[in-house]
């Protein structure tokens, strides 16, 4: 197991086990995705189907082509926004379950911005649309971090009811002032100043990516190098204690609750501009949010683990068309698998028990080996 | 077993040459955890009739060596024999059929229940048909009562009676369930000295009537005091064992942190400057919106430590919480070099130069799972030079933590591990390094010393006197009588929210203390002026039975 070596030099046993630990920490991810593609694989079988022509169709129909890349980018790119949503609130100790409101409306204002603006250059119209849609669900965010912060209202019900609010705000929005005329409920379409660019000539991979990853970057600053990450992985590991410290815990729980809310609106805007065009009604929640709560658990809260997280439930979501189509393999498999990973790594403490019993007897056996040399 | 006999060539004490068969037999136990022999080959016996004191630091492995016996744990090596016969204990129901009882540090009864409930609680005498038979229950526990000498009253409610009584219901709750020894895990810890009293006068009537005793503490005054032997552990290993009237406290003192220790402290006189801290009549209420600080007065001038000494519960935190901005004052004044600073926020009292070593570290004090270097910077983190605008410079952060590390000698592999990796002595150095390293004016230290070893005791007196000779204002709160006593320039007596007496610790002891912790008024007068200043000494009787 990889141990750090710099920590090593003053006391080395003492180091061990706390690389032990963050090994255990990188490694469970790892192992909750084989075992989930490993029961995958046993499903497969079980229906009478080959394993290795089901996952084969699911690379292929993830990575065969060009348009299949950018297809599966254009799918992990929200997953990388909602990802980083719930993990950033839950740095800060907080369970936003609300990313898929805040998804919505992010959504239908950057297309609301989107359509209803017109005449202003690409420079300042895509933009101003898509940071219209970060601020709507920051703002959608805001009201559950100040009832939590001022009277310690539960974000968790909140949130889920923020999502209902949001789901039937948007119906109404869509079906009267936002409505295009005609017969569907939906918005005009965005005006071409407000699309996000095209990234991969031949393909619909959009700006939203580059976004994306520009985030994930952002994310990883404010949290690891900034006084107001400090702020809020101290009130998210120990409220008390920062507290004590002089930090002011209600007012970074608004803090970091609109930055989530913002993370989750930016998802929205970015399908909105650079995929949609416009904003449909709804039929129910598309999931992009709750799935980003599997992401952030996926990659351990951390904004690279929510990338490689994000990249593999994209990609999944993606090969399983195929998978279907091609191999005939029902779709539902993937969605088992990626139950299973969350259910893995949700129970991370049965693993962390086996690690640890095992590396225990291991170090035991280590230790009555020394005791005998010293025993005489 | 060897390990044992091997020390006694110290000279130090020899084993007792009993007849008898020991009631319980511990031989040759290793416990394992990760990382760590929290028992490494240890030896117990206890011999019927008799107190055995198991002596140690915190973490030498005396409460897991218990907890071996009481079923909780399960040891990796060894063997337990009970009156001779070797027997397996896997869970606390075996222990209790085995006639083994335990009364744990923390208390296990629930609190709305009556003494009588809690007693029976679990092996309920019912009558035909299941129906509970309280009736039956209150005489047993009365009839218990008498045999053993434990005044108790069956019919009052936990939540009403006190400390000192509660734990003579754990010990009936024990007595109950037919224990014929009695494990007491740190049983004085919360009590008063006229509490521990009668405790020692409840042992020895037990032990009289044939039970045995294993009493864990690391108090050495209470060994001399109470035991008839003494087994001593240290980093998991057994290192003495023996009769208690061979032995002395600094002997056994040495034992337990294995060099030479120091027990009283040196002082120079005291030379105060300005008042530094001046709180007046302060009111403020407990977690249960009950009022806990009933018009609190003193002060603190620059220089002095004063110490104050009170039983858990009588408003001590809630007065430490209050002067550091964590707990609103419902009226009366702090002023913090002339500043009213009452109910400010915390941030506004480290701004004044008022640190604070919380009683908690754990759950205050540090964030465990941030790092040694990051947990430093918890109270300036968002000054020059860590803060840089909007960003927290982490190389200033890393040579601020290796500083400190080097100066407060924090045995940690480096500044970036994280503190809760660190040992409970080593996270208490890494508080009071961060509060005294910011040249504080006014330092409140609240039980700087709980649940540390003899040698980071020594470690924080040590700093917190050169404090203080550095003219710094020391308040200081403490559940340990003699700590306030040893450190203290001043002692006040917090009881029920007041401050009922000051002495000097030359004038005090530990008996007119412990009454005044009480509730009692002491026998000498009180110190005028404490007396004037706040007017609200409790001049009701003693409250002790």
């Amino acid at each position: 197991m990889a141990n750090f070596g710099k920590d090593l030099q003053n006391s080395p046993k003492h180091a061990l086990r706390i690389s032990r630990e963050q090994a255990i920490e990188l490694f469970i991810p790892v192992v909750a995705v084989f075992l989930a593609l490993l029961l995958g694989a046993f499903l497969v079988l079980f229906i009478g189907k080959s394993p290795l022509a089901a996952y084969g169709a699911l690379l292929k129909g993830a990575f065969g082509s060009k348009r299949d890349i950018a297809e599966t980018l254009i799918n992990v790119t929200p997953l990388i926004f909602t990802g980083l949503s719930v993990a950033f609130s839950f740095k800060c100790g907080l369970f936003n379950i609300g990313a898929e409101g805040q998804f919505i409306m992010g959504q239908i204002i950057a297309a609301w911005i989107g359509y209803s603006l017109a005449g202003m250059p690409t420079v300042i119209h895509m933009p101003l649309a898509f940071l219209a849609g970060a601020l709507a669900g920051g703002l959608w965010a805001a009201l559950p971090g100040y009832l939590k912060a001022k009277l310690g209202v539960h974000e968790v019900i909140n949130t889920i009811m923020m999502n209902y609010i949001a789901l039937y705000f948007s119906h109404y929005l869509v079906m009267g002032p936002f409505k295009e005329p005609g017969p569907i409920p939906q918005t005009p379409q965005v005006a071409e100043a407000a699309r996000l660019w095209k990234i991969l000539p031949g393909t619909r991979l959009h700006f939203g990516l580059i976004l994306a990853l520009g985030a994930v970057w952002l994310v990883y600053y404010l949290l690891f190098k900034t006084t107001l990450g400090y702020e809020i992985r101290a009130v998210g590991n120990n409220p008390h204690a920062a507290r004590y410290g002089g930090i002011s815990v209600s007012k970074d729980i608004i803090i970091a609750m609109s930055i989530s809310g913002a993370l989750a609106g930016a998802a929205g805007a970015v399908q909105a501009l650079g995929v949609q065009f416009r904003f449909l009604d709804l039929f129910g929640f598309i999931g992009y949010g709750f799935d980003g709560i599997a992401v952030a658990l996926l990659g351990r809260n951390h904004p690279f683990g929510v990338l490689i997280a994000a990249t593999l439930f994209g990609t999944l979501a993606r090969g399983a068309i195929t998978m279907q189509s091609i191999a005939k393999i029902p779709k539902q498999i993937i969605g088992i698998i990626q139950a299973t990973i969350v259910i893995i790594v949700a129970a991370d403490e049965i693993l962390r028990r086996f690690f640890r019993s095992r590396s225990a007897a291991t170090q035991a056996l280590t230790e009555a080996g020394e005791g005998e040399d010293n025993g005489e | 077993m060897q390990r044992c006999l091997a020390s006694l060539e110290r000279g130090f004490l020899t084993l007792e040459v009993s007849t008898s068969t020991p009631v319980v037999e511990m031989r040759t136990i290793t416990v394992r955890f990760p990382g760590v022999i929290a028992n490494d080959n240890v030896t117990l016996d206890v011999y019927p009739g008799e107190i055995l004191a198991l002596l140690g630091e915190n973490g030498a492995g005396k409460t897991t060596l218990m907890n071996v016996l009481y079923g909780l744990y399960k040891p990796d090596e060894g063997e337990i024999r009970i009156h001779g016969q070797p027997v397996s204990i896997a869970n606390p129901n075996d222990a209790i059929k085995l006639g083994i009882g335990m009364v744990h540090q923390h208390f296990m009864l629930i609190a709305p229940f009556t003494v009588a409930e809690n007693i029976v609680l679990g092996v309920e005498p019912v009558n035909v048909g299941g129906k509970l038979d309280m009736d039956k229950a209150i005489h047993d526990v009365e009839e218990l009562s008498k045999q053993y000498g434990l005044v108790v009253d069956p019919h009052a409610r936990i939540e009403t009676i006190s400390v000192g009584m509660q734990q003579r219901v754990e010990i009936l709750k024990a007595l109950y369930r037919g224990a014929e020894v009695l494990i007491l895990d740190e049983p004085t810890a919360v009590l008063t000295p006229q509490e521990v009293d009668e405790l020692a006068v409840i042992m020895r009537s037990l032990v009289r009537q044939g039970k045995s005793i294993i009493f864990i503490t690391h108090k050495l005054r209470e060994v001399i005091a109470i035991s008839d032997r003494v087994t001593v552990l240290r980093r998991g290993k057994c290192v003495g064992t023996g009769e208690t009237e061979n032995t002395t406290q600094e002997e056994l003192a040495q034992m337990m942190v294995g060099r030479k220790v120091v027990l009283s402290v040196d002082k120079e006189p005291v030379k105060t400057g300005d008042t530094v801290l001046s709180v007046q009549n302060l009111h403020a209420r407990g977690s249960r919106k009950l009022p806990a600080l009933k018009g609190v007065s003193f002060d603190v001038k620059a220089g002095e430590i004063v110490g104050i000494a009170g039983i858990e519960g009588n408003g001590q935190s809630e007065l430490v919480e209050t002067l550091t901005g964590l707990r609103k004052a419902t009226s009366g004044h702090i002023y913090v070099n002339g500043t009213n600073l009452a109910n400010s926020n915390p941030r506004a009292l480290i701004e004044e130069g008022v640190a604070h070593i919380p009683e908690d570290r754990q759950n205050r004090g540090l964030i465990l799972d941030f790092t040694v270097a990051e947990n430093f910077i918890l109270r300036n983190y968002y000054k020059p030079p860590f803060a840089q605008g909007i960003n927290l410079d982490y190389r200033k952060v890393h040579a601020h933590a290796r500083e400190l590390i080097e100066e407060f000698d924090v045995r940690t592999p480096s500044e970036n591990v994280p503190v809760r990796s660190l040992s409970g002595g080593n996270q208490q150095k890494v508080v009071v390094a961060r509060e005294l390293s910011g040249e504080p004016q006014l330092l409140i230290a609240s039980q700087p010393t709980r649940g540390l070893d003899v040698g980071a005791i020594e470690f924080v007196h040590r700093r917190l006197l050169a404090q203080r000779d550095q003219g710094k204002a020391i308040l200081l709160i403490s559940l340990e009588l003699e700590e306030v006593m040893s450190l203290s320039d001043r002692i006040l007596v917090i009881y029920e929210g007041q401050i009922v007496g000051e002495m000097t610790p030359d004038e005090a002891t530990e008996g007119e203390l412990g009454l005044l912790m009480a509730g009692g008024h002491a026998k000498r007068g009180l110190h005028s002026e404490g007396s004037e200043q706040s007017g609200q000494f409790r001049q009701g009787s003693a409250e002790l039975p």
